[in-house]
């Protein structure tokens, strides 16, 4: 065990792990947060995605020692119930959900891309968005908002 | 979150305590596979008001029900269906979903029974109408008027001259002791301000935020964490276990071996995975399996549990005498549910008392199997419903279920249990079955069909562990119980009426038995006899189960018949169908996709451009559980055999519909994940073992694809019953993109999923 101090939307927070331990687990089993999900553990489907310094990355293969003093957000510190960040508000307003266990990698890589390419068109959007699973398959809607967000985005 | 049950939870269940064990004779192992779910006598009595309604002081709602939201929208329906009975606002709702100590036992949320459940004239609605009249009654007993001049609305009950009460002081938090009247009046839909409204997703603000929780988020004090050790073949044994060979491991708790089942339990998560990945176990070698290539012809050679569901038996004279006989055989592989979390459970087994927090779709059942295989009493035993992730079917959830209920209770501590992605996808759900269907009809000299044949094998071991068969699941049946096997025996004379639950009868029959015609078409020369076959992996009810394989055989076969009689494939549809709300999906199908009336194939394919068609498929979900019918635009490039599918438009009828937005999301979540199944899904296995065991392996479409467009025509009935809509859009996916890609390209595709090689190869072997 060893102790590593994570900056976690915005709070810092000191925890005794192994080095080795995939982020994911701290962010779940110590941080007790809900947005990023075990999904696969293999980097095979995003729903493990935080940001970290801004850019997606797949927190099921990402070891905590590999952090060190970089920001992470989870979808957990993107916004709240009350105050949705701008996406978040772009997946209600489109009703871009089923169960929602995948939202973390849809709507942190979405965000991601968009705001370091805020004229990217649909197909590089589609392009950013492989690798991306959603079992429930509601695609559409997903799409939908994240067209929703980038015109946000750009004006 | 608190640990265990409460004093009162006990005393609420050592009352007249009612064990229902299945006592229904196994007929039909397809109706097995997906579980007992009408609602059934427990603690909770479901005859009482009480067991599903309470009304605070404060006259807030609650409701309590049997059937739970894994992303379907049934939380919302539910809630809004609550609302418009009681005459309040939706936030004035809480729905309790799914608690053994709290809401009446529904037996299990599947096979689009949760809207004819609880929205119609019984259940959560009935318990609602029953609710409504009691206050109206009761403020007529307080204000000394007949219940007529009052009406209820916006939490209050208002009198004609002005005198009004609220709910709250009615009731006054105390129970309302009555029994549900199955005499209550539900409010007409006409009247409907809430229900059948397109109210968005309760949840969706706290799932796009992360504050909901999912199961995957219980966390309890003193918990611990363990894995799953999975054996390496299929029908491999333990021979030993080295548990001096995890001692390195830091955290270890302990080592955890029944019969055949074996997992490790450690402080923390990543100490569980590495004991998982280096516990050394001696396993036996498994069983050969079937080799992959041939297995539909394997299939047909096994002995069968065969059901004849209908049969005129003038079939064969009327192929005897036709002008044409066309026959095909249609084949549709393994798929799994595959969801995007792999499954997770947290058991708090200590002494004689367990509690369980569980993504299964069927908690009562799943707290009977508990139960039993803990060796507890059955009222100790709690299961709490919490969302997995998203599952139309069985996946990993009940599997993980009893891993973590043998864990805890071997250390007497609460255990979290997450399987791997390799053992959701090798060792943890229960796979949609393989079929192949044989088909054969008669055609007199106009084209029409006079005679319809159909011999489907399906494959099937274990299903839903309903109450009393922990076995048909991968872990009851690595900890040594048996799963449900299919019992050869030779069919007999179809009798009562005919059983078309499984889609096995097309449309266009008449599905006479008895002398009475209870199916949807016009053909009464028919004959449709089932195989069932033992299959070599476990199989449960994934979306549709056999109504998809089934309808895919059927509907691309029609679509064969339809071009042998040169006759535009909705023409034809409609002249061999007599029951007017299938007629109507489909005209209204055709009218919004604005259908070329012509034959299929489209003349003058070049061979050279990408090629461009049009597919329609129909359905009677289950011979009367919802109607729908789609038209599938596809492009399909020959050189490389890549399909896509541009657009599809779907019509359909599940009677009154509660929530038009649900039902659209349900739609084109349908849609896609059929696409997705068409297309690549498919489960692989070699000598030994599943080789199809991540998404690298398994062939999902993800968020990179170019979306078609989804166009729905919703037809609210509100004259008759409401059915299901969960399974209605996927059933008829495969099938309107075959006969799409054949409408294109003049070449039929017979086997799912249309890989581009398989697509390209038979494209390539039609023009030679």
């Amino acid at each position: 065990m060893t102790a590593v101090s994570l900056k976690v939307n915005g709070a810092v927070h000191a925890v005794a792990v192994a080095p080795e331990t995939p982020l994911l687990y701290v962010l779940t089993d110590e941080l007790h947060l809900r947005g990023p999900k075990f999904g696969c553990g293999l980097a095979q489907c995003g729903a493990c995605t935080v940001l970290i310094d801004g850019g997606p990355v797949r927190s099921c293969i990402t070891p905590v020692s590999a952090v060190k003093s970089a920001e992470i957000i989870t979808l957990d510190g993107l916004g709240t119930p009350e105050k949705p960040h701008p996406i978040q508000q772009a997946f209600i307003d489109e009703q871009a959900a089923q169960c929602g266990f995948c939202l973390s990698g849809v709507i942190l890589t979405a965000k991601s891309f968009l705001d370091r390419n805020p004229r990217a068109s649909d197909d590089e959007i589609r392009s950013a968005l492989a690798g991306l699973l959603c079992r429930c398959f509601a695609h559409a809607r997903m799409f939908k908002a994240i067209q929703r967000y980038a015109k946000m985005v750009r004006s | 979150m608190k640990a265990g049950l409460s004093r009162r939870d006990f005393l609420m269940g050592s009352g007249a305590l009612v064990v229902s064990f299945s006592m229904t004779p196994i007929l039909d192992p397809w109706a097995l596979a997906q579980g007992p779910f009408d609602t059934h006598r427990s603690h909770i009595d479901p005859e009482k008001l009480d067991s599903w309604i309470a009304i605070g002081s404060d006259g807030a709602v609650t409701g309590r029900t049997g059937k739970c939201d894994f992303g379907q929208g049934m939380y919302t329906a539910q809630t809004q269906l609550i609302a418009e009975e009681l005459c309040v606002s939706l936030d004035r709702v809480r729905l309790v979903q799914c608690d053994t100590s709290i809401t009446p036992d529904q037996g299990t949320t599947s096979g689009s029974q949760s809207t004819p459940t609880n929205f119609n004239n019984h259940g959560l609605a009935q318990a609602a109408a029953t609710a409504r009249e009691a206050l109206i009654n009761l403020a007529a007993q307080r204000m000394a008027v007949s219940p007529k001049v009052l009406t209820a609305a916006g939490g209050f009950v208002n009198a004609a001259d002005g005198r009004s009460v609220s709910y709250g002081q009615l009731v006054s938090g105390k129970n309302l002791n009555l029994a549900v009247d199955p005499n209550a009046k539900r409010k007409a839909a006409a009247n409907w301000s809430v229900l059948g409204k397109p109210v968005p997703s309760l949840d969706i603000r706290d799932l796009v935020t992360a504050r909901f929780d999912f199961v995957h988020n219980v966390h309890l004090a003193g918990m611990l964490h363990g894995r799953m050790v999975r054996p390496p073949e299929i029908g491999a044994k333990v021979l030993s276990i080295d548990e001096k060979s995890v001692r390195r491991v830091g955290g270890i708790i302990k080592v955890v071996l029944r019969q055949n089942l074996v997992g490790v339990v450690a402080e923390k998560q990543m100490q569980a995975v590495q004991a998982a990945a280096q516990l050394k176990v001696v396993w036996s070698s498994g069983s050969d399996l079937p080799p992959q290539g041939d297995f539909y012809q394997h299939i047909r050679k096994q002995p069968s549990q065969d059901t004849l569901i209908v049969d005129s038996q003038d079939v064969d004279q009327k192929f005897s005498r036709a002008a044409t006989v066309l026959k095909s055989t249609y084949a549709y592989p393994y798929q799994a549910h595959g969801s995007v979390g792999a499954s997770c459970a947290v058991a708090d087994v200590r002494g004689d008392k367990a509690t369980l927090w569980s993504a299964t779709q069927s908690v009562y059942p799943t707290r009977q199997i508990v139960a039993a295989v803990l060796g507890l009493q059955l009222e100790n035993v709690r299961v709490i419903y919490m969302r997995g992730s998203g599952c139309y079917g069985l996946n990993g959830a009940d599997t993980v279920s009893l891993d973590a209920a043998f864990l805890s209770h071997a250390v007497q501590r609460p255990v979290r249990i997450q399987l791997s992605r390799e053992d959701e996808m090798a060792w943890g759900e229960n796979y949609g079955a393989a079929s192949v269907i044989d088909q054969r009809a008669a055609l007199d000299r106009q084209g029409e069909i006079i005679a319809w044949e159909c011999e489907p094998w399906a494959v099937s071991l274990g299903g839903r562990p309903g109450y009393d068969t922990p076995g048909n699941v991968i872990s009851g049946a690595l900890a040594g119980y048996e799963p449900h096997r299919i019992t050869p025996r030779k069919a007999s004379a179809p009798t009562g009426s005919l059983k078309n639950g499984s889609n096995a009868v097309p449309s266009y029959a008449a599905g006479s038995v008895g002398g009475t015609c209870y199916g949807t078409g016009t053909i009464r020369s028919e004959r449709v006899l089932t195989h069932a076959v033992r299959s070599p992996f476990f199989t449960g009810p994934l979306r549709s189960p056999l109504r998809l394989q089934n309808t895919f055989a059927h509907e691309c076969f029609m679509d064969e018949l339809a071009a042998h009689a040169k006759a535009d494939p909705v023409a034809y549809r409609l002249r061999h169908l007599r029951e007017p709300r299938l007629m109507d999906v489909v005209k209204a199908v055709a009218k919004a996709a604005q259908w070329e009336v012509r034959p299929s194939p489209k003349a003058n394919w070049d061979r050279k451009s990408t090629a461009l068609g049009r597919g329609l498929a129909c359905v009677a979900y289950e011979g009367d559980n919802g109607y729908v019918a789609t038209v599938a635009e596809v492009e399909v490039d020959a050189s490389s055999g890549r399909v896509r599918a541009t657009r599809f438009v779907i019509a359909q009828d599940c009677g009154p519909i509660s929530n038009p937005a649900g039902m659209r999301n349900q739609i084109e979540g349908g849609v896609l994940q059929g696409m997705s199944r068409c297309l690549g899904e498919e489960i692989t296995w070699d000598a030994r073992k599943i080789t199809s065991t991540d998404w690298t392996s398994y062939h999902s479409l993800d968020l990179a694809i170019e979306v078609p467009e989804i166009e729905c025509v919703l037809i609210n009935r509100t004259d008759v019953l409401a059915t299901g809509a969960g399974e209605t859009a996927i059933t008829v996916v495969a099938a309107a993109i075959g006969n799409a890609i054949f409408d294109a390209t003049g070449t039929r595709l017979r086997q799912v999923p249309f890989t581009e090689e398989r697509v390209k190869t038979a494209i390539s072997n039609h023009s030679g």
